[in-house]
């Protein structure tokens, strides 16, 4: 099975070493991966259907709880067989979709990854594990979303999409790790077993709190929905198997899954029906507002989602079944819908709902498709979006004192998805076709046969709902109910209540569609109350936080070396001067007063003043002279404080480094002075205040006793161990022999580096 | 006399940070000398500072026999002195450079990569 779930990835990383061979006809081998992995899972039905879950577990990483184990039981291998049997069809209709695209073979491989990645997802029985898959397909939806990267719209949404996602996945991952603590295992199935503990514990709030986060950030839940819109910049593929079918339906894999560990308490239930009623009746009045196929597309998923969140959040026998198979409905039909929607696209190059019509005279086996697809969303009997809005209906009607107000609900939602479908799937089709779509013509049969085959999938699912009955709903609805009743499918119940339910829905549905036309008006009209959108205010804020980070960085990165000089001096100044103040008392000792002689004076005397000159000269050469006075100064310090060697090599090198700026000083910029007074008296004032800290931390250090330990080691040592009586030296070249190795490697690239600067010859350009 | 040392290398600091915050390259140079200048003498004055008794053995003896001035420092700045040289005259030719391209010397002309062959 692992080999199974990760081959996508496998296949996604041997792409780029193929690239040339599979751009042409050869990536028809992608469509192939999801054929066999179709086949493979299908061949555990029997065992599913007998109610034997197939396990398997590998060894990741124990000694954190998380390991490669999974699990198939009705409730994956719904979505299993979504994910591989709907990526068949989506393989196949993006090679005629995307033909002749330069970069179809990393398309093909983004998609791959997506689909292993969802695999792991829904089969792990780890929680870390699924959190990894869980992120890993968010990642590859950016990627996916952000194909067209030559669009800025296109990167935008795929930025937005990942940036509330990705937010959703850190509100996993921490409900995730509180699940596992509180719960004692990272085991699905060993947390099943705690599941009343965990519930009385007190960290169950914030547990599924987290959790819902994560869900609802995936699965497009009010007031997360409006990434999902913006994701339909993506190719039709991706729309229809990301946005619709598989990726956006994780979140409702999650409350499913977990359901049976958390829910059936009065936070989760209330929490969920809230929060998806809501959303299905925020995104359906939204979806009346579209003109764009897709975006009139995108808007009725959102509806659908919160059906699926609202129905699991009932928690009942009925809900639990109607969403179930509100799951399937809602895949067939809606994938449908937006493999049409892709191909009016690429054969019209609109998707303007306002300008197609009469379509279905130049491709009927699309328009049959379409058609079919939106009846199955209308619910007409005897389509199998019948069966479960039947069931949608029976669950609301027989919630308490609730009931109506849940199934008013639940009717409005309906009638507005039903339209949305009719606009989508059949207007399109229908009336006169405009001359302009003249040439219009049916694409290749890859195009048109994919959203054939699940519409019709739709019809025969109605018809014959004992074909899954047994062997799909039942395990899948055995895995999220804790009953374990026997369900039944049934297309026709009688005349009753819900039937009567059903048939208003549908006749109030296509009234709609019939009296109200789209249009511009109406569309600019709803836009008014854009601002308010959730989408508005986390576009507000990031531009704000954004532009701060631009303030901010502009404030201490401002490419002025001094600037940063200052900041870090004018900091290290207030620190230590607050240190100081604070801690340590001065002390000046009588003797540092003794010894003085006049000579030493005198050679102080000389170097303050010259370290006058050298900073208010105004000519160079005096600068450099000063500069030099100063060096050999020091030198006789050196020599009066017993270090013969250093002062030899101060005065070597400072002769070195004055003949060095003589000799290239004809070729140095004029002795500027740029800055004003005012700027120079702040610099001086800062530079006083440094030097004065410098001294009297060198005063304080010196009343500090000095440990010689190590200087006792070399002086005994120097002669004994290394033959030498110079110490110094002796240090040098051999105590610590390396480090003037590295010293010397140091002189020498700085010697390579003058060397070539300066033979450097400069190229016309660079004269310039 | 350590007071008065104190009180140059004061001097030898507030002079280098001065002339680093300069916009002048050539300032900015003469600074980073100034500060390296102080620098050391600020490790030889806390290494305490001895008269006339260099850490070389007498050549009779193995060993000292007497106190002497702390070798340690002395390495450390022996060291230092070259490297602050090896950095003296690589900045030295790329400031002449960088003038003779850049035809500023102006630090405030140069903080950007790309506007010179405007």
């Amino acid at each position: 099975m692992i080999i199974a779930i990760l081959s996508g990835f496998i296949l996604a990383a041997i792409v780029p070493f193929f690239s040339p061979y599979l751009k042409k006809n050869a990536s028809l081998i992608f469509p192939l991966l999801p054929l066999l992995l179709f086949g493979y899972f299908a061949s555990f039905f029997p065992r599913i259907k007998n109610g034997d879950p197939v396990s398997m577990f590998y060894d990741w990483v124990p000694s954190f709880g998380v390991d490669l184990s999974f699990r198939l039981d009705g409730l994956s291998l719904l979505f299993v067989l979504m994910i591989t049997g709907i990526g068949v069809l989506v393989f196949f209709y993006t090679f005629s979709y995307m033909k002749g695209h330069e970069y179809i073979d990393r398309f093909y491989a983004f998609l791959c990854m997506f689909m292993a990645s969802m695999l792991g997802l829904v089969l792990s029985d780890n929680i870390i594990t699924l959190f990894i898959f869980w992120e890993l397909t968010s990642i590859s939806s950016f990627f996916l979303i952000g194909f067209n990267n030559e669009e800025p719209a296109s990167r935008k949404s795929a930025l937005l999409a990942l940036s509330i996602t990705g937010l959703g996945g850190f509100f996993l991952l921490a409900g995730m790790i509180l699940l596992g603590t509180v719960g004692g295992s990272y085991s699905i199935q060993e947390l099943l077993s705690s599941s009343e503990a965990i519930k009385s514990n007190s960290l169950y709030g914030g547990i599924i709190f987290f959790l819902f986060i994560g869900a609802f950030t995936k699965s497009a839940q009010f007031p997360f929905h409006f990434w999902l819109p913006g994701a339909m910049k993506a190719p039709t593929p991706v729309s229809t198997y990301l946005h619709s079918a598989t990726m956006v339906k994780a979140g409702i894999y999650l409350l499913a899954r977990f359901s049976p560990v958390l829910g059936d308490t009065f936070w989760w239930n209330s929490t969920l029906v809230t929060v998806g009623a809501i959303t299905m009746l925020y995104a359906a009045i939204h979806a009346l507002f579209r003109l764009d196929l897709k975006g009139i597309l995108a808007y009725s998923t959102i509806s659908a989602l919160g059906i699926l969140v609202f129905l699991i959040g009932l928690g009942t026998d009925e809900a639990l079944l109607a969403a179930g198979v509100f799951i399937l409905v809602h895949a067939l039909y809606k994938a449908t819908l937006f493999l049409v929607a892709g191909i009016i696209d690429h054969e019209t190059g609109t998707r303007d709902v306002t300008v197609l019509s009469g379509l279905g005279k130049v491709m009927l086996p699309v328009a049959l498709a379409g058609i079919l697809a939106a009846l199955s969303n209308a619910g007409a009997p005897p389509f199998f979006g019948f069966v479960g809005k039947d069931l949608i209906y029976e669950a609301t009607m027989q919630y308490g004192e609730w009931a109506v107000v849940l199934t008013g609900a639940a009717i409005v939602t309906n009638i507005c998805l039903l339209f949305a479908g009719l606009l989508a799937g059949v207007k399109p089709f229908i009336g006169a076709l405009p001359e302009k779509f003249g040439k219009v013509h049916l694409p290749s049969p890859l195009m048109w046969v994919p959203p054939l085959i699940l519409a019709s999938l739709g019809l025969v699912f109605g018809l014959f709902p004992s074909l899954i009955e047994q062997s799909l709903i039942q395990p899948l609805f055995s895995s999220i109910s804790k009953s374990g009743t026997e369900i039944h499918l049934k297309l026709w119940h009688g005349f009753n209540l819900i039937f009567g339910l059903s048939m208003t829905t549908l006749i109030l549905g296509t009234l709609l569609f019939w009296k109200l036309k789209p249009s511009k008006n109406l569309f600019q009209k709803a836009f008014r109350f854009e601002f308010l959108s959730p989408e508005r205010l986390v576009g507000h804020f990031a531009r704000g936080f954004s532009g701060f980070a631009r303030i901010w960085t502009g404030f201490f990165q401002n490419g002025y070396l001094r600037n940063y000089v200052i900041t870090i001096l004018g900091f290290l100044t207030v620190l230590l001067a607050y240190r100081l103040y604070n801690g340590i008392g001065f002390q000046i000792k009588a003797e540092m007063f003794e010894n003085v002689t006049l000579y030493e004076i005198i050679v102080l005397l000389i170097m303050a003043v010259s370290i006058v000159f050298t900073v208010f000269s105004t000519s160079r050469l005096v600068a450099v002279a000063s500069l030099g006075v100063i060096g050999y100064s020091i030198c006789l310090i050196f020599l009066f404080y017993s270090a013969p060697d250093l002062a030899m090599t101060q005065f070597s090198i400072d002769t070195l480094t004055v003949i060095l700026f003589v000799l290239v000083i004809y070729n140095l910029p004029k002795y500027n002075t740029f800055s004003s007074t005012p700027i120079r008296i702040r610099d001086g004032i800062l530079s006083v205040f440094f030097g004065l800290l410098i001294a009297v931390l060198t005063l304080e250090v010196l009343n500090e006793p000095l440990n010689r330990e190590t200087s006792e080691f070399y002086a005994q040592n120097a002669y004994t161990l290394a033959k030498g009586k110079n110490v110094v030296n002796v240090i040098l070249v051999d105590f610590r022999g390396f480090d003037t190795l590295g010293e010397i490697s140091v002189l020498a690239i700085a010697a390579l580096g003058v060397f070539s600067l300066l033979k450097l010859r400069l190229k016309s350009i660079e004269k310039e | 006399m350590e007071i008065l040392l104190i009180i140059i290398i004061g001097l030898l600091y507030a002079a280098g940070i001065y002339m680093m915050l300069r916009r002048s390259m050539v300032k900015l140079i003469i600074g980073l000398i100034l500060l390296g200048n102080g620098a050391n003498m600020l490790i030889f004055l806390l290494g305490r500072i001895v008269k006339g008794k260099p850490p070389i053995i007498e050549s009779t003896a193995k060993m000292f026999t007497e106190i002497y001035a702390d070798p340690i420092p002395q390495a450390l700045i022996l060291t230092a002195i070259v490297i602050s040289f090896g950095l003296q005259s690589f900045a030295i030719i790329l400031v002449k450079r960088a003038y003779k391209v850049a035809k500023t010397d102006d630090l405030d002309e140069l903080n950007t990569t790309d506007e010179i062959y405007e």
